[in-house]
């Protein structure tokens, strides 16, 4: 069994608490995502098994059980990756408003290919999979928590470049 | 009960079916094929595969047959053209991912994608792209994986979680690209992974050890038992050119449903291990030479013969494997007796033999297999039931999760159950069960008998016990087992005593787990020395553990390896070289049998040998032999019958295996059995000082056969060498984690690795026997000492 309490540190095991209060004491997994969340937060944005494992002790799961949600979901990074993260729409609808443009531009600005991280470790371009559910301001990206639309070359570079 | 049936109709048919049972459920039954991948009898409902897909009238599409509940006055077409079409889609659909390697794929010829590939897809597939390649990993020495193959039906998954209740293999990554695995680089370790095996349809998961050396359709497949455990599996020997290539199951409800365990599955291995005899051995003078039949069986015959008549029979002992056949146990008594000697014993592991007249003719489950899984609570005295009898687990997590029945331990430790535990002692077994029987009586205010009086009046009750006692008491169906751990405990009597009064208070089945495959048989055929045939009166003769401090000066040993099989196997070796003449009738050679015996008789195996083993429910399960028996090696029976032939003895004029089974039978036809215990002895308890040892029989460590199961062997579960104590402990006796340490019985030590382990008590040393490095200590029971090196 991992030691959970050094590998998670204070702040996410107390919003893991915090998120296990909101469903059924018997029902621990709920808070599942959420901790993988906080755990990801706190680890620059990606996952490592022993984060994973120390997740799993915490709510009583299987460390399979974890595996599987993490990989599933998009939102998990499960190598390592820069500071921030960057998400281009590729979906249908930003797709027809242009997005591959938008996706060009970065991979040129930032000399990196979607899926890759820049070397200085400041920005990694993700490789988004599905909507995101903002179609009306299609071509948009997601930067860290952070919905951008309305996209155009001039308004990402400006975006990017406030990035430190 | 009774249920509410429905009428429907499938192709026309009309068929009947309880109300919201699935579809699929009454179609098997009334043998309408539909085809399926993810739906498995005795896993949950997945629906994910869509093969089952048929036409139900007035539905807008195709419905699962899997995951359809039944209605009344349904209309189902399991060959309409709508059906045809969606299940010829489905099958496309499911062939895309998959390689065209059946070929080189161990599952040709039993795969369920190529037979639902050919009887349901089409000729032709409209994808034309690059298939989806999967880089597998290694999950251990059982499981061989080709993931690339893997159609996500998910049934390892479910298997795991429902059945093994132990989440290992997963489903992780998603869409195309979602991978079953370990995710980690892992093995896999329940004690019944194997079975992943058998549910996977395709040729994903197939046995490492028998992979790539023969197709279905070349091998021969032959109904055996499983010679391991008291419930006795069932299962089916397959072999190539009269050798066992590999065991799988065989569908019993009653017995293992359709599972069994790695150990039953894979301990096959051992059969054609290095060490196996195939000619009869003789020695001259101090060195071996391989003799023919004749030879071999005169000069064992003249041996004990010099010795009975020299000194006289009370020299002459018999130490016979519990899981030797029922036959073989049986003949080796009349043999044995009818030169005179009572000194017969099968109960290697037993400690404590002081109240053997009051035991049962034959100790049994005192309930049938099935009956475990409708209990609503047991108490397990000294097992640890999981690796112990995987199958009587299998149950009790049925009983634990179906049922929420309320199952607890007393043993000497703490370990990982694979079911809900409601509570779990683990100090001294003793005196937790002699204050659970407290409690019970307390409960239930009845004056505690008097021979218990002492120990139980001496017992200190807490909660827990009390807990323990009134689960049993108010349970309708309930049951306190006692396991190995009972029965290899200095206190056997006392355990057995108390347990039964405990079993008698609370109105519980009192059941005993034995070791082996056929303990039970032992006790009928006589292989004990207080009592003949179907428990009779007959010569009378000295315990094993009688015969460990008072060596006879003549031996047979049937089927053993003393200093593994034996709970003091460095006593019982050295007992055994004491002996002037002993004859080993024996499936292997080594070392230490060369140290001891004058003849060596190679004995067939259970696949290769008709027999009877007699599981712990009573059950007389009887089988053929399926392999071809190695070398020259032979029956045991066949070996005791010309003995006996050789011997001048009546009654020794056998055709068949049957014929030994019929006369035994015969014998036993009265039997009810019956696990009370009619004995008024008052019970004493030693003190205990000190540190103490105590251990297992580790699962992969039972007998002769399975130590040399080389996958099994590679198993986490089989990596038991080391000594285990709690961290408080390990400050006390001034040694740390990983330590070397010297740990010492008496005059015996063996140096071993220490692991910290908190399911350990305080003042207890963990250390299993019948590994390689604690054979040279003492028994699993005892005061020990330990000591950094
Ligand atoms: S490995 Fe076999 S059983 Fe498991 S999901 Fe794949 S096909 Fe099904
Ligand atoms: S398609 Fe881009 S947000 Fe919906
Ligand atoms: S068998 Fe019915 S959906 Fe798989």
């Amino acid at each position: 069994m991992t030691d959970t309490n050094t590998i998670l540190s204070a702040h996410t095991r107390e919003e893991i608490d915090e998120w296990i209060t909101r469903y059924p004491a018997e029902q621990k997994k709920s808070a599942l995502l959420a901790a993988l969340r906080a755990a990801q937060h706190q680890n620059n944005g990606y996952l490592t098994t022993e984060l994973m494992d120390a997740v799993a002790d915490y709510l009583a799961l299987t460390k399979i059980e974890v595996y599987e949600v993490a990989s599933f979901y998009s939102m998990y990074e499960l190598n390592p990756v820069a500071r921030h993260n960057v998400a281009v729409c590729t979906n249908v609808c930003c797709m027809l408003m242009g997005s591959d443009t938008i996706v060009d531009h970065l991979e040129k600005k930032l000399d990196i290919k979607l899926g890759e991280s820049t070397a200085d470790g400041r920005i990694y371009l993700k490789v988004e999979e599905e909507c995101l559910a903002a179609c009306a301001g299609g071509p948009m990206m997601q930067v860290n928590h952070k919905y951008y639309t309305d996209l155009t070359p001039e308004k990402v570079d400006e975006i990017i470049d406030a990035l430190e | 009960m009774t249920e509410e049936l429905v009428t429907f109709t499938v192709n026309g048919q009309e068929l009947k079916a309880p109300k919201g049972s699935m579809l699929i459920k009454a179609t098997d039954a009334a043998d309408i094929r539909i085809p399926r991948f993810c739906y498995h009898d005795k896993l949950s409902v997945a629906a994910s595969c869509r093969m089952c897909l048929v036409d139900v009238e007035k539905a807008p599409k195709p419905m699962p047959a899997c995951a359809t509940p039944v209605m009344e006055g349904m209309v189902v077409q399991t060959r309409s053209p709508r059906a045809i079409a969606a299940q010829k889609s489905v099958m496309e659909f499911l062939l895309i991912n998959h390689p065209l390697d059946c070929p080189i794929c161990d599952q040709g010829g039993e795969c369920e994608l190529q037979d639902v590939a050919m009887g349901y897809g089409g000729d032709v597939s409209q994808y034309s792209d690059i298939k989806r390649v999967v880089f597998d990993k290694d999950i251990g020495p059982l499981i061989a994986t080709e993931l690339t193959r893997c159609i996500q039906c998910t049934r390892c998954v479910r298997f795991g979680e429902e059945i093994a209740g132990m989440r290992e293999l997963g489903a992780t990554d998603r869409g195309d690209r979602l991978v079953i695995g370990t995710f980690i680089e892992k093995s896999v370790d329940s004690e019944m992974s194997g079975n992943a095996i058998d549910v996977c349809p395709v040729g994903a998961l197939t046995a490492k050890p028998s992979r790539f050396s023969a197709r279905a359709w070349e091998m021969m497949q032959h109904p055996g038992i499983a010679p391991h455990d008291a419930v006795g599996s069932n299962v089916f020997i397959h072999t190539i050119h009269g050798k066992v290539l590999r065991v799988v199951p065989r569908d019993n409800e009653a017995i293992n449903e359709v599972w069994i365990s790695d150990r039953d599955r894979f301990s096959y291995q051992g059969l054609y291990a290095e060490d196996r005899l195939a000619v009869p051995m003789v020695k001259q003078g101090h060195e071996w030479v391989e003799s023919d039949w004749d030879n071999a069986l005169q000069l064992a015959v003249e041996g004990l013969q010099a010795i009975v008549k020299n000194d006289s029979a009370k020299q002459l002992g018999a130490w016979t494997s519990p899981s030797a056949t029922l036959e073989e146990q049986y003949l080796l008594q009349k043999l044995m007796r009818a030169m005179g000697s009572g000194n017969i014993d099968h109960r290697l592991r037993q400690a404590d033999f002081s109240d053997q007249d009051a035991a049962p003719v034959m100790p049994w489950l005192g309930q049938s297999i099935e009956n475990i899984e409708a209990l609503d609570a047991a108490l397990l005295v000294g097992s640890h039931v999981r690796k112990d009898q995987p199958m009587i687990a299998h149950r009790l997590r049925k009983a634990a999760i179906h049922n929420k029945a309320a199952i607890s331990f007393i043993n000497p430790r703490r370990f990982d159950w694979h079911f809900p535990v409601a509570h779990e002692c683990a100090t001294d077994m003793l005196a937790d069960l002699a204050a659970v029987a407290k409690a019970a009586f307390e409960l239930a205010s009845t004056p505690v008998p008097a021979h218990l009086a002492d120990v139980v009046n001496a017992a200190a009750v807490n909660d827990t016990h009390r807990q323990l006692a009134s689960d049993l008491q108010q349970a309708e169906n309930s049951s306190v087992m006692l396991g190995d751990m009972a029965h290899h405990h200095p206190q056997f009597a006392a355990i057995r005593k108390l347990a039964d009064a405990l079993a008698k208070q609370t109105a519980s089945h009192l059941a005993y787990l034995s070791e082996g495959a056929n303990s039970g048989g032992a006790w009928l055929a006589g292989a004990v020395p207080h009592r003949g045939v179907a428990g009779s009166d007959a010569i009378k003769g000295m315990t094993f553990g009688e015969m460990l401090a008072n060596p006879c000066r003549a031996l047979i040993t049937l089927n053993i390896e003393p200093e593994y099989d034996a709970l003091h196997g460095a006593d019982a070796l050295a007992a055994a070289k004491r002996a002037d003449f002993v004859v080993a009738i024996s499936s292997y050679v080594t070392d230490n049998i060369k140290s001891y015996a004058d003849v060596i008789l190679p004995l067939a195996m259970f696949t290769e040998t008709s027999g009877t083993y007699v599981n712990a429910e009573g059950v007389w399960q009887g089988f053929k032999g399926a392999s071809v028996a190695v070398g020259e090696s032979r029956p045991g029976w066949k070996i005791l019958r010309v003995m006996g032939n050789l011997l001048d003895l009546d009654g020794f004029d056998y055709v068949s295996s049957e014929d030994v089974k019929d006369e035994l039978k015969q014998q036993c036809q009265d039997i009810q059995l019956n696990n009370s215990v009619e004995c008024t002895q008052p019970v004493q308890v030693a003190k205990t000082t000190g540190l103490q040892r105590i251990g297992d029989v580790p699962l992969y460590a039972v007998d002769a056969l399975v130590r040399r199961a080389t996958q099994l062997q590679k198993t986490t579960d089989a990596q038991q060498n080391a000594a285990r104590i709690n961290a408080r402990q390990a400050t006390a006796s001034g040694v740390a984690d990983s330590d070397k340490v010297k740990v010492k019985q008496g005059e015996v030590h063996s140096y071993l690795k220490l692991i910290i382990d908190e399911a350990i008590p305080d003042n207890c040393v963990w250390v299993s026997a019948a590994v390689h490095d604690t054979l040279s200590l003492g028994p699993v029971f005892g005061t020990i000492e330990l000591e950094k090196v």
